[in-house]
């Protein structure tokens, strides 16, 4: 009887309570989503009419010249006639940059701490609890305490504006993969993995053929995470890649894009569809990944 | 401390975690663990090798750094806690102390309540995957490309937001240029940025409570304002004080939003510390000192996470 009451209670078409939560949940949703509404719009206006008309839904002056800018298909002239503004923008290099940085840095700490974390849940081996509590104090060291150090032994390595600065020093260890991927390793039954050595297997073999595969979900989750995080990056490679274009990530250049624009005649087309470009990997990863995204961050609490 | 992230960031796979050792080894397999200690230490050498040369070292040289008066070029002179004494009578230093925390107040606060709230009624009205989704999104954008959009949203004569504003009867504000807008500004985009990500962590943390008290609450005839109060916030503690601790930590370490915004201007209203720093460091490169107060603001994160800790007793749940 009770149950029913409750189903009755639930199923009922129409409360004030829950007029008002949809509503909040609306109005929620409706700001979370706008903004990317409004970079689509401005940045398929004309820069020079934006001015006339700055409260128009639709784009003003329809156009797609702020991306031929961006994307440097534009002639200096088509550009100036346009107030754009995005001389010494080369994006493409910027986009090959990102992808390279965020690319290798991410599959190689992800692999890394695979392995780190085989060793620390499947092997048998005197200090291991120790070694691991004592990785596990990195957690709490915040960023801005290593970055200057590093910043300056990779200037003493000769490292500063080559990409194996920009990746080295996060390509090897990450406290936080090593303790997610060993939480998942340790909850997989030994039975095949014992079977498959008393058959005489090696452990390389064990772990590359029976429990990586197991464990491709978790995997996958950090490799997309960790290269979100690597994409949107920006104090590291502020600091290393600071002369020129050669390594210089696209969210760093979009940084200084942004900031080299004149206060008056900011290009603001060009630059909203810097910043679509910019942020178009996101989107496509949250298209393909964001379920999984969503479920991975209930347990994960990553940043 | 490191350990205590444990329940939160523990994978769902693995519920029995630690299983009493060797107990379900059969005796043919001692043998197999032989070679272990060998393999293990081979497979942990890339890891150990970042941590040891990217983190320990570095963290270590900091602090070293932080009683010098390194300047890049030449060499490190130990100054002893001289830096440490400048730092008290600098007026910029306690002014970016001061912004930092007011910044920090205003967005974690906003991020934290306005999740919450977003988190209690989603969870009463809807399961749906999608409507989680869509509200991630601004997660998922740097805080560059966030801070790109909302200068434009924002700005003083183009902006959406100042048409709005001005559309029902409000003047225009200069969001960006008036010091006493800057950082609320800021936390505004703060918010935007890290409500969906925090309502989702909340989310899951009311999925866990078990339906029934609920019902047993209704039973006895409590309101939704009263269930919230008895019943969501004390089993939901564990949970909520680890976004509170996650929040505030990350909210201290604003620098990009700035930095594509403001630039710690004007008149220093948004010189935040990790700003501040980075001006040091690089636009002075006065390395010794901007490393006495990166470990101020070190401590300062270390002092807070050890605080709050206490105060919410995260480790015990009422749940049990």
């Amino acid at each position: 009887m009770t149950t029913t009451h409750i189903e009755r209670r639930r199923r009922r078409p129409f409360s004030i309570g829950r007029a008002a939560g949809w509503t909040y949940l609306s109005i929620v949703l409706i700001v979370t989503i706008f903004p990317f509404y409004w970079i689509l719009r401005t940045a398929l206006s004309n820069n020079k009419a934006l001015a006339a008309d700055p409260s128009s839904l639709l784009p003003v002056d329809f156009t797609v010249e702020a991306f031929r800018r961006v994307l440097g298909f534009a002639t200096l002239a088509e550009a100036q006639a346009q107030g754009g503004n995005v001389a010494g923008f080369d994006i493409g290099i910027y986009m090959r940059n990102s992808v390279i940085y965020a690319g290798i840095s991410t599959v190689l700490v992800v692999l890394f701490s695979a392995l780190a974390a085989y060793a620390f849940s499947r092997l048998e081996w005197r200090g291991r609890n120790l070694v691991f509590g004592m990785l596990m104090v990195a957690l709490m060291v915040p960023g801005i305490m290593t970055l200057l150090p590093n910043f300056v032994f990779i200037k003493q390595l000769g490292l500063v504006n080559t990409f194996a600065g920009l990746i080295l020093p996060g390509a090897l260890f990450s406290a936080f993969n090593i303790f997610f991927l060993r939480q998942f390793f340790l909850g997989i039954s030994r039975e095949v993995e014992e079977a498959a050595i008393i058959d005489g297997a090696g452990r390389l073999r064990v772990m590359f053929r029976i429990i990586m595969p197991m464990a491709q979900g978790p995997i996958v989750t950090l490799l997309i995470l960790g290269f979100i995080g690597a994409w949107n990056d920006y104090f590291w490679p502020l600091l290393v890649s600071t002369s020129g274009d050669e390594v210089r990530p696209l969210t760093l250049a979009l940084a200084v894009f942004r900031q080299s624009a004149p206060g008056t005649a900011t290009d603001w087309a060009g630059l909203m569809a810097a910043a679509l470009i910019a942020a178009l990997p996101m989107f496509l990863i949250f298209l393909i990944f964001g379920r999984r995204i969503v479920n991975s961050i209930g347990f994960s609490g990553v940043r | 401390m490191a350990v205590d992230v444990a329940p939160l960031v523990a994978a769902p796979e693995t519920r029995e975690t630690r299983e009493p050792r060797g107990k379900r080894a059969r005796p043919s397999l001692s043998a197999a663990h032989r070679g272990d200690a060998k393999m293990a230490w081979l497979l942990i050498s890339p890891a150990l090798l970042g941590f040891l040369v990217f983190a320990v070292y570095p963290t270590l040289r900091g602090i070293y750094l932080s009683f010098t008066d390194f300047r890049v070029l030449g060499d490190a002179n130990w100054i002893g806690g001289a830096n440490f004494v400048r730092m008290m009578s600098d007026e910029v230093f306690w002014n970016s102390l001061r912004v930092t925390i007011y910044y920090v107040l205003l967005s974690a606060g906003g991020v934290i309540l306005l999740s919450l709230v977003t988190a209690v009624i989603l969870h009463r009205l809807t399961t749906s995957t999608t409507i989680r989704s869509v509200i991630i999104i601004p997660f998922l954008v740097s805080n560059i490309v966030a801070g790109v959009i909302w200068t434009w949203m924002m700005d003083s004569q183009l902006g959406i937001a100042n048409e709005l504003l001005e559309a029902i009867g409000i003047p225009r504000i200069q969001f960006f240029t008036d010091p006493a807008w800057a950082i609320p500004a800021l936390a505004a985009i703060t918010v935007w940025k890290g409500l969906g990500y925090t309502t989702i962590l909340l989310f899951v943390g009311l999925q866990a409570i078990p339906v029934q008290v609920y019902e047993a609450g209704r039973l006895d005839g409590a309101s939704e304002l009263q269930m919230f109060r008895r019943i969501t916030i004390p089993l939901l503690r564990p949970v909520l004080a680890m976004v509170v601790i996650l929040t505030i930590i990350n909210c201290f370490q604003i620098f990009d939003l700035v930095q594509v915004t403001t630039k710690g201007g004007p008149e220093n209203s948004t010189n935040v510390l990790q700003n501040y720093i980075y001006s040091k460091a690089f636009g002075q490169f006065d390395f010794g000192y901007a490393s006495a107060i990166s470990l101020g603001l070190f401590l300062i994160m270390l002092v807070i996470t050890f605080v709050q800790m206490r105060l919410s007793r995260i480790n015990e749940s009422d749940t049990d």
